[in-house]
């Protein structure tokens, strides 16, 4: 029971990581009509801004808090020289050219950071455990990231339902006509809605540093994950990303943590782990070509699409 | 006189509260142009519809060449000989006007899963899409991609296409629509050259036209038809003067 | 009056260079059939090595492009046909199979199963929602041979012996390999070119041009994709066989998403739904990728922003340049190109390196230069056309 919740826990924290990396992705995507592959690479830039600031400064924390306003930075970069002429293209325009931003922030960072990758030293207070529950101690900086995961999913609520520029990003998912008949700069909006989508990613690849490594490439996978989770979801709903990222993480974690000691009754330890960590991963997939079978346009699709 | 082509009887379509179609009752006779008119709202598009296959009718029947296609489907009654031209032009751009009837000719000619041959150079499409296209008077067009055909050509198209598929009745929704005066007049000697070859039902705004072409008029209103009758009988009809042409009776 | 004259100038200019690209096409056949023969002439056995696995992936864009380029099916799982092939030949020869005439077949015929479910679930969604799909599913395959832990798992597997084809053809003789790739590629373009032309290739024209107007004339669309999409799996399931046996291994690796992208930019690159289009870029990509990374280890920062300025800029790939009469520029660009790398493969100075890197940026401004033009140019004639 204390593992089952432990595991639980775990695809929480991985889940809410999603949720941060497919958020902006959903905005851009319900708002702009914009595939962006390249998230993934901001999400990856993100954790590599966070390493390197955090060596110069020599704290986590200072160098997270440096990390954000980059990502955001970098994220404005790109959609003003490269995407901004891609909103009005075809969805596959749209990925190919992002397809290249992957190809070369890949490279960018090879360049910049070294092959190696790079370990961000988390301060000793992060370190330990906290016991969340009597008897069920469980990483402090693990939990630190369910905190802010759930901070940040507050603070979205928040933003798209009671502010005006929520209001503005609600309209724009639904009617972009509209948006602009009522005197809004488009163009500053997009922008803005990208460069908090890229801060989003950017602040799931630096939680994510510590906990994986910072490499090469660390986009790429998760941002396959994150497509999957906004178009389970359906594309250009927050609520709908929430839920299917918290799904998909608890899915994982989940077959991850139990599948192999269901498959190491017939499997050896090592063949095991290896079939359940795939099978873990088709599920996701699984679950995806059903919900894209029975419901095409995803879970909550968002009014007017 | 002959068994109607298309017989529509006690035909009736609500939604939700609204009576889109109201027992309306219809013949149209082997050969003629029959013309539908009404107001705005009047209920043609969904009468169409329920024509097409497209939508399926509360009540009534539809006899087509006597048989009974009330809950055909659409590529049923297209097979048997219906055809219609779109109010909205929806034809294959990036190809030649030729290649666009020819496709309308291959979808009745069988299966298309054949791999092999060239369809471009295939007599038994090519010929029937020529001749309609030289029907409808663009047979000096046929190579032109079709995106860089006129309006007025693009409805000539939709019709080519409709005509060859040799269908035996023809629906016309508003192939007028949005016709400068000019084309609307070619238009109009080109049906009326088709008149005798296929049975028409032609839903239009254009009064001149409808006049000019009309063998029979039937005047809709609010899914009802109030009057069917020849052109003269039509225009002198009194409860059709109130109901619809009200002022415009005078200048036509 | 005016219009007809511009029509008619429309279609003079697309009629002409539609043939035109066709025998650049052939002649490219024609040389890559030679390539043997310089890997003799120059004692360069390299080049036979990167000339097989540039046809062997030509076959691979082919089959995409039917679907793709004809068809209007962005599927972004192509690359699991290949991985399905390999590992169909891969697990036969593990456990003992080596017959070509079993191994061969049935990897095609297994890649079309496998296209069949894929079609079936993603083919009843559109636009976005299918480039999606085809990626899960294309991720679930990748996953499957993640889990084949008897076969390698994520490592991977070696095949011991190739495939045999009962003396008829040895495939350990490398340019009897390479011909039968090229054979293989040259009956794949046939074929697609057959098809494409066919009455069923018209149905996957139309469709792609206005779907719904094909379904209300008559058409059951959804048959016709479906079979499009299972013949092009084969096909690229074929291309899977042939990746396998030149370098003797499977893994997972070899339908990752991002061979599924490389095969889309190969397509797009060369010119989509053109014959010979898939041939041009997959021979442009794969010497580029080859040539640049040889120059330096870096080389997809200089090839992502290509990508992205090709998509910006360059509509229609390199067949649209050869279509617009970029003829003469293109060729210009090409033989510099080989000169260099020429120079490179006699010498082997490193100086070619900063030259490339130079010389790349002023290729992109010309290219940048071009596309202004161009659309200056076609500003000029829908307003001719419209007085």
């Amino acid at each position: 029971m204390i593992l089952l919740f432990e595991q639980f826990l775990n695809g929480l924290q991985i889940g809410l990581l999603l949720f941060l990396l497919a958020a902006g992705l959903t905005l851009v995507f319900g708002i702009m009509d914009l595939v962006n592959l390249a998230h993934g690479s901001l999400y990856m830039m993100g954790a590599y801004f966070a390493a390197v600031f955090t060596e110069w400064t020599g704290s986590f924390v200072l160098g997270a808090l440096l990390a954000l306003p980059a990502g955001a930075l970098l994220g404005i970069a790109v959609e003003v020289i490269t995407l901004r002429t891609l909103y009005t293209r075809d969805h596959l325009d749209q990925v190919l050219a992002t397809f290249g931003l992957i190809l070369f922030f890949n490279e960018l960072a090879r360049v910049m950071f070294g092959a190696g990758g790079m370990i961000i030293t988390m301060p000793s207070w992060l370190n330990g455990q906290i016991e969340v529950l009597p008897g069920l101690p469980y990483p402090s900086y693990r939990f630190l990231i369910i905190v802010v995961g759930l901070l940040c999913a507050v603070f979205l609520y928040i933003l798209v339902q009671r502010t005006r520029l929520g209001m503005l990003i609600r309209a724009g998912a639904s009617n972009r006509e509209m948006v602009g008949a009522l005197g809004i700069d488009i163009k500053l909006l997009f922008t803005l809605v990208f460069g908090l989508g890229s801060a989003l990613a950017a602040l799931a690849g630096l939680m994510a540093g510590p906990v994986t490594t910072v490499q090469i490439g660390m986009g790429d996978n998760i941002l396959i994950l994150a497509l999957v989770v906004i178009v389970i979801g359906g594309i250009g709903s927050l609520p709908g990303a929430f839920i299917a990222a918290i799904a998909i993480g608890i899915i994982d974690t989940m077959g991850r943590a139990f599948l192999p000691n269901i498959l190491g009754a017939f499997l050896t330890p090592s063949d095991a782990g290896t079939l359940s960590a795939a099978l873990s991963s088709m599920l996701i997939y699984i679950l995806m070509a059903s919900v894209l079978v029975l419901r095409p346009a995803g879970l909550f699709p968002a009014p007017g699409r | 006189m002959s068994e109607p082509v298309l017989k529509v009887a006690n035909l009736v379509k609500r939604f939700g509260g609204l009576t889109a179609t109201d027992n309306l009752s219809l013949d149209l006779r082997e050969g003629e142009i029959h013309a539908v008119i009404g107001p705005n709202g009047a209920g043609k598009t969904t009468m169409i519809g329920q024509l097409i296959g497209e939508l399926r009718p509360d009540a009534g029947s539809i006899h087509f060449m006597g048989r009974d296609i009330t809950s055909m489907p659409v590529h049923q009654r297209s097979a048997l000989g219906i055809a219609r031209s779109f109010q909205i032009t929806s034809i294959f751009p990036n190809f030649t006007a030729l290649d666009n009837v020819a496709f309308a000719v291959q979808a009745h000619d069988g299966h298309s899963f054949r791999f092999w041959a060239d369809a471009r150079k295939d007599q038994t499409l090519r010929l029937p899409a020529m001749a309609a296209l030289q029907q409808v008077g663009l047979g000096h067009r046929a190579d032109i991609t079709a995106s860089v055909l006129s309006h007025g050509e693009h409805r000539q198209l939709e019709i080519a296409m409709a005509l060859a598929t040799k269908p035996k009745l023809l629906l016309l929704d508003e192939p007028m629509a949005g016709m400068g005066p000019e084309d609307s007049a070619r238009m109009v000697t080109m049906l009326q050259k088709l008149k005798g070859s296929v049975t028409i039902l032609l839903i239009e705004h254009d009064m001149d036209a409808v006049f000019a072409l009309a063998d029979r008029i039937t005047v809709l209103v609010y899914g009802h038809s109030i009057a069917t009758g020849l052109p003269d009988d039509i225009r002198r009809n009194e409860q059709v003067r109130q109901a619809y042409l009200g002022d415009e009776a005078e200048a036509v | 009056m005016s219009q007809a004259s511009v029509s008619a100038t429309s279609e003079i200019t697309t009629a002409l260079p539609r043939n035109f690209t066709t025998l650049v096409g052939v002649i490219l056949m024609a040389l890559l059939g030679l390539v043997p023969v310089f890997a003799v002439i120059f004692d360069d056995p390299f080049l036979l090595t990167l000339f097989t696995r540039i046809v062997i992936m030509a076959i691979a864009a082919v089959s995409l492009n039917l679907i793709l380029g004809y068809g209007g099916l962005v599927s972004f799982g192509h690359a699991a046909y290949i991985g399905i092939g390999g590992y169909t030949i891969g697990i036969l020869a593990f456990h003992g199979v080596h017959a070509a005439w079993i191994q061969w077949p049935l990897a095609i015929i297994i890649s079309g199963i496998v296209a069949t479910l894929i079609g079936l679930l993603s083919l009843r969604t559109k636009g976005i929602f299918f480039i999606m799909i085809t990626l899960a599913l294309a991720q679930l395959v990748y996953y499957l041979g993640n889990g084949a832990f008897a076969y390698g798992g994520d490592d991977g597997l070696n095949i011991l012996k190739r495939s045999d084809f009962g003396g008829l053809i040895d495939l350990n003789h490398r340019p009897s390999f390479y011909y039968l790739c090229w054979a293989l590629l040259a009956a794949t373009i046939y074929f697609c070119h057959r098809v494409v032309n066919s009455r069923f290739g018209m149905v996957l024209q139309g469709a792609k041009s206005n779907d719904r107007r094909m379904a209300t004339i008559g058409f059951p669309v959804h048959r016709y994709r479906l079979t499009a999409f299972v013949i092009a799996g084969m096909i690229c399931g074929l291309a899977g066989v042939l990746t396998a046996t030149f370098s003797n291994f499977i893994s997972p690796a070899m339908m990752h998403w991002s061979r599924s992208g490389d095969l889309i930019v190969m397509v797009v690159l060369g010119g989509m739904g053109s014959l010979f289009g898939p041939l041009f870029g997959t021979v442009a990509f794969l010497l580029l990728e080859e040539i640049l990374s040889s120059w330096t280890e870096f080389w997809k920062i200089v090839f992502g922003p290509i990508l992205v300025l090709v998509v910006i800029f360059a509509r229609g790939g390199i067949d649209g340049a050869i279509l617009r009469g970029h003829t003469g520029k293109l060729m210009a660009g090409l033989g510099l190109f080989y000169i260099v790398y020429g120079i490179h493969l006699v010498y082997d100075r490193d100086w070619l390196v900063p030259a490339f890197i130079f010389a790349a940026p002023i290729g992109l401004l010309w290219l940048v230069l071009w596309w202004e033009k161009r659309r200056r140019g076609e500003a000029v004639t829908v307003g001719g056309g419209h007085e």
